[in-house]
């Protein structure tokens, strides 16, 4: 099992490379989705499996195909290359650095890997996620229904093609 | 078992390379999926101390995390397609003034 978080690990961290280096957003978008598929298996791993079942459908399901439907509508072709500003690379490249090693240091002072006490298997079925969904969280809840209308509403607003 | 450090470092690996991918790339499509790629390492996070502390919460939060994520993702894209309509480009570089 641990093994198999490894190896899911390695390919959601090549795949995410991956998004990253392609020029042609297609390609993007399809490596994109074994990330979220191999974050799945990881959450499956970790025992949460409404939230993995969720990230297949959702995520690696409607959001991408979303994506890769508005990259064949615009026909986005390859990347041209950069004319950006030099500062992105010079500043972005060693903050960035700084920031993953100033995270990883605290994270492996905080919990070394000896003293991870696992505690009991939590329930995570949909049925558990349910019932704190709708005593503890009904208000967020309620509220995450009116930011769907509003999105749903804004993005017809505005891929509408406007009349003269 | 696996051990929260892991899990951690994979969700900073997986956040810094969004974060790179955000800076340096140049097509708005590219920048936009690592934003996406971003939430999911945030969300690995939230799972993983979910499952460190024995408490659903985390996993709540995961839900919300990705229900907001579909309707960024929804509104973003019909800000590209308008965009696209007006200037003709989806590079960046092109789409620098807040006048259409």
């Amino acid at each position: 099992m641990v093994v198999l978080f490894y190896i899911c690990a390695a390919l959601a961290v090549t795949a995410a490379l991956s998004v990253v280096m392609q020029r042609t957003p297609v390609y993007s978008a399809l490596s994109l989705i074994v990330v979220l598929c191999s974050l799945a298996a990881v959450y499956l791993l970790l025992g949460a499996e409404f939230i993995a079942m969720i990230q297949v459908i959702v995520y690696a399901g409607a959001i991408m195909v979303l994506f890769v439907f508005v990259i064949m509508l615009l026909n986005a072709g390859r990347e041209s290359s950069s004319r950006r500003s030099r500062m992105a690379r010079w500043l972005g490249a060693p903050l960035i650095a700084a920031f993953l090693l100033e995270v990883l240091l605290t994270i492996w002072r905080q919990f070394p890997a000896k003293s991870a006490t696992p505690s009991a298997p939590l329930d995570a079925g949909p049925a558990a996620i349910g019932h704190l969904l709708f005593r503890n969280y009904v208000l967020p809840f309620e509220v995450t229904s009116i930011l769907v209308l509003v999105a749903i509403l804004g993005a017809v607003v505005l891929a509408k093609k406007e009349q003269e | 078992m696996i051990p929260l450090s892991h899990v951690l470092t994979l969700s900073v690996i997986l956040f810094v390379i969004g974060a790179a991918g955000f800076v340096f790339r140049t097509n708005i499509i590219t920048v936009f999926m690592c934003i996406e790629l971003m939430l999911n390492a945030v969300n690995l996070a939230f799972i993983g101390f979910s499952r460190h502390l024995g408490n659903l919460d985390g996993q709540l939060f995961v839900f919300f995390v990705i229900v907001v994520a579909a309707a960024e993702a929804a509104v973003g894209l019909a800000i590209i397609i308008a965009l696209y309509r007006n200037r003709r480009s989806l590079n960046i570089e092109d789409l620098n003034s807040m006048k259409m």
